[in-house]
């Protein structure tokens, strides 16, 4: 036999952390798991339900219609450019709501999966990444019925004559992207930090809530500005609130999509990204003790 | 011969007791501010070994120290030891499941561990959905489930629930099914923590089968954890007892057992009893300490069921009077405070009498421990002439451990009593 040589471990387990332990060659090789687990995450939710998938579809349009007798006919907030109400409001949650399942589905990652993760090792990060896939395609339904109402307002109304979507719509996927990164990489930060401190699950509830009335979900960020300039800070620094309007504008052509917000958003969300990972890196190997 | 695929060196394992809570915060600051300065890290020095029974003055313990082993190809090793020795962060470690704090492991091979088995079934899946699920869990591909799922199917003898949700299986179909998915695993290093004791009889034999299969047929490495020194005789080829979180010794397995059994017969097993002050009666009798002996007058500390042991009490006469008419008896309890049975001289019919301030030795025999493994407690009671002269409640506690009690080798289930019974079958 030859002397063993340093090179011929396959792999060392170790005290040491390094900063990004992203090791892709071994997600590659779970790529099955990560489907399965985005397969169960899309078959289980609506079992034994009588409406089944359609739960996808009923939340986003009747929040859209409550928000819109509420923000647009009740308070009287200006979608812009004459989009109508309804399709202004489904265009937002469709957006926003992508953001926030990709953020509270992964921030209790490790909490939610203590028994997997405290018996058997695949890498960790399978699991939230898993719930971005699934969510993406909880995304590809909703925007569909978005299209259907787009198309409806579209050629069966007055009332939408003018609206259309911008040039930009080719950078929608990007735009995707961008809020799938953020979302998992903040919900990383959220899971990595409540093994410890289970303050955060708290702040997460309550707290993408009042996120969303900072993110221009029901209201164009130019209308905010006009009304409260001294907090129009907050809107607009708001990389979520950012991304939201962008969605709009793609999609129904509300006003221009700013190439220097979208640097901003994306240098912001790769930020956020690498640093949910880092935060995650480090706490997969020990959390089991803390959690 | 010296194709060496798993080796661990200085493998250590820090746990903090007690509470993690608000003062974690300012732990970690203090960590964080001696890592600044570049000092070492002020929590990392003071760890006690983790010897539970006594109390430590940090709230930091090892429960691993300074671990060294390394594991052949096609080995099958046993690790032994007792309660806390830290044989599950071991195996915790070695499947990923947890970092160490110091030291690293270096494998040549997957490693995959059947610790506990039917991690991570959904109860809404069908069982087919989650052999899937699972296995790709344990590490499988779907292509590599595929060219099992028959095979795993039929070991687990739910073929007719198959497309069935798991949440209508019964416990012990839940079971089958997910050891025979971890069971078809096949990783260079299997890590096995005592997962036979699932199932009823006829699986149970199944099981061990397999065992045997991957580890002799198929010439798999294995590592094994149990208490159950009759299966670790039967499936290892070397063994290593760990003891209070460090490698105690490493051999072959007949030697390690009867040095592991040995050794805690060596340990301070006598146990003081005249200093409790809890106690009842007039003190005219009064029990000075106790403990267990073997068949060759030995004292112990660990029992095993279907083997003879004698319990010893040491029970003096504080009187200047001959004391007649003393009825001794032992009452013995289970883990919940349940009595399972009484040793008493009343029930034998035999006499015990003491001179004026004479120490006896009270020897009780029991032929074959009935008891299955667990910790058992007594309570301890001498009367004279009808008067209580020492009742001491929950005296002290004594383990047991499986034994081969009907003579077959078999394992007996964790969780089938307290009592064994010899029996037949006509």
């Amino acid at each position: 036999m030859s002397p063993t040589k340093e090179n011929q471990w396959l792999y060392t387990i170790s005290s040491k952390k390094k900063l990004i332990d992203l090791n892709f060659n071994e997600i590659w090789r779970y790529r099955d798991l990560l489907f399965l687990f985005v397969k169960r995450d899309i078959v289980t939710v609506y079992k034994q339900t009588i409406l089944g998938p359609l739960w996808y579809i009923i939340q986003p349009l009747f929040t859209s219609v409550i928000f819109t007798l509420i923000f647009n006919n009740l308070a009287n907030i200006p979608t812009g450019n004459g989009v109508p109400a309804f399709l202004f409001n489904l265009a937002g949650i469709t957006s926003w709501n992508y953001f926030k399942e990709c953020l509270t589905g992964t921030s209790n990652t490790f909490k939610r999966n203590e028994n997997i993760f405290g018996k058997v090792y695949f890498p960790r990060v399978i699991m939230p990444m898993s719930l971005v896939f699934s969510n993406l395609l909880k995304l590809v339904i909703q925007l569909l019925v978005f299209i259907a109402f787009y198309i409806y307002y579209v050629f069966f109304t007055l009332e939408a004559s003018q609206v259309s979507p911008q040039k930009t719509i080719v950078f929608l996927p990007f735009l995707i992207v961008l809020m799938g990164i953020l979302g998992l990489g903040l919900g990383m930060i959220i899971s990595s930090m409540t093994t410890k401190y289970r303050d955060l699950t708290f702040l997460v509830t309550f707290g993408v809530q009042l996120l969303m009335y900072g993110s221009a979900v029901m209201y164009p960020i130019s209308y905010f500005k006009e009304k409260l300039p001294e907090y129009a800070w907050l809107v607009e620094y708001n990389p979520i609130a950012v991304i939201v309007e962008a969605f709009r504008n793609m999609m129904l052509n509300t006003g221009n999509v700013q190439i220097s917000d979208m640097i901003y958003v994306t240098v912001i969300s790769v930020i956020v990204f690498i640093l949910g990972l880092i935060v995650f890196n480090r706490t997969e190997k020990s959390f089991i003790d803390t959690v | 011969m010296d194709d060496i695929i798993l080796k661990a060196t200085n493998i250590s394992k820090q746990y903090r007791l007690g509470l993690i809570g608000t003062g974690t915060l300012g732990n970690d600051l203090k960590r964080w501010w001696s890592k600044v300065r570049g000092k070492e890290d002020p929590f990392l020095k003071i760890g006690d070994t983790n010897d539970r029974s006594t109390k430590g003055e940090s709230e930091y313990v090892w429960a691993l120290k300074d671990i060294n082993f390394e594991v052949k190809r096609g080995e099958v090793l046993g690790i032994i030891g007792k309660n806390g020795a830290g044989k599950s962060t071991l195996l915790k470690i070695l499947s990923r499941v947890t970092s160490p704090t110091t030291g690293e492991i270096k494998t040549k091979g997957r490693i995959a561990s059947l610790l506990e088995v039917g991690t991570g079934f959904h109860p809404e899946l069908t069982g087919k959905e989650n052999i899937y699920l699972n296995g790709a869990i344990l590490g499988m591909t779907k292509s590599e489930i595929s060219s099992k799922i028959d095979e795993i199917v039929e070991f687990s003898g739910c073929e007719r629930y198959i497309d069935t949700p798991v949440k209508r299986y019964s416990s012990g179909m839940r079971v089958r099914l997910a050891f025979a998915v971890a069971a078809h695993l096949e990783p260079d290093i299997l890590i096995v923590d005592e997962v036979l004791a699932v199932g009823d009889a006829e699986f149970q034999k199944k099981a061990i089968g397999k065992m045997q299969d991957i580890s002799k047929g198929d010439g798999r490495t294995v590592l094994f954890v149990s208490h159950n020194m009759a299966a670790v005789k039967s499936l290892c080829t070397r063994v290593m007892l760990l003891d209070n979180g460090t490698v105690d010794a490493v051999g072959y397995t007949e030697d390690m057992i009867s040095y592991y059994l040995k050794k805690f017969r060596n340990e301070e097993v006598s146990k003081e009893l005249s200093t409790r002050t809890d106690r009842e009666g007039n003190g005219k009798l009064k029990f000075e300490s106790y403990w267990f002996e073997n068949a060759n007058e030995e004292k112990v500390q660990l029992i095993q069921s279907g083997s003879s042991y004698k319990m010893v009490v040491e029970l003096k006469n504080n009187s200047d009077v001959n004391l007649h008419s003393i009825r001794v008896s032992v009452g013995i309890d289970d883990d919940h405070a349940r009595r399972i049975t009484i040793f008493s001289n009343d029930l034998t019919n035999q006499e015990i009498s003491f001179a004026p301030q004479e120490t006896k030795l009270i020897k009780i025999y029991v032929p074959v421990i009935p008891f299955q493994a667990g910790m058992y407690h007594f309570t301890l009671f001498a009367s004279e002439d009808q008067n209580i002269s020492d009742w001491v409640i929950n005296a002290g506690s004594f383990e047991v451990e499986n034994g081969d009690f009907f003579n077959t080798g078999r394992i007996i289930q964790n969780n089938q009593g307290h009592i064994l019974i010899k029996h037949e079958f006509h």
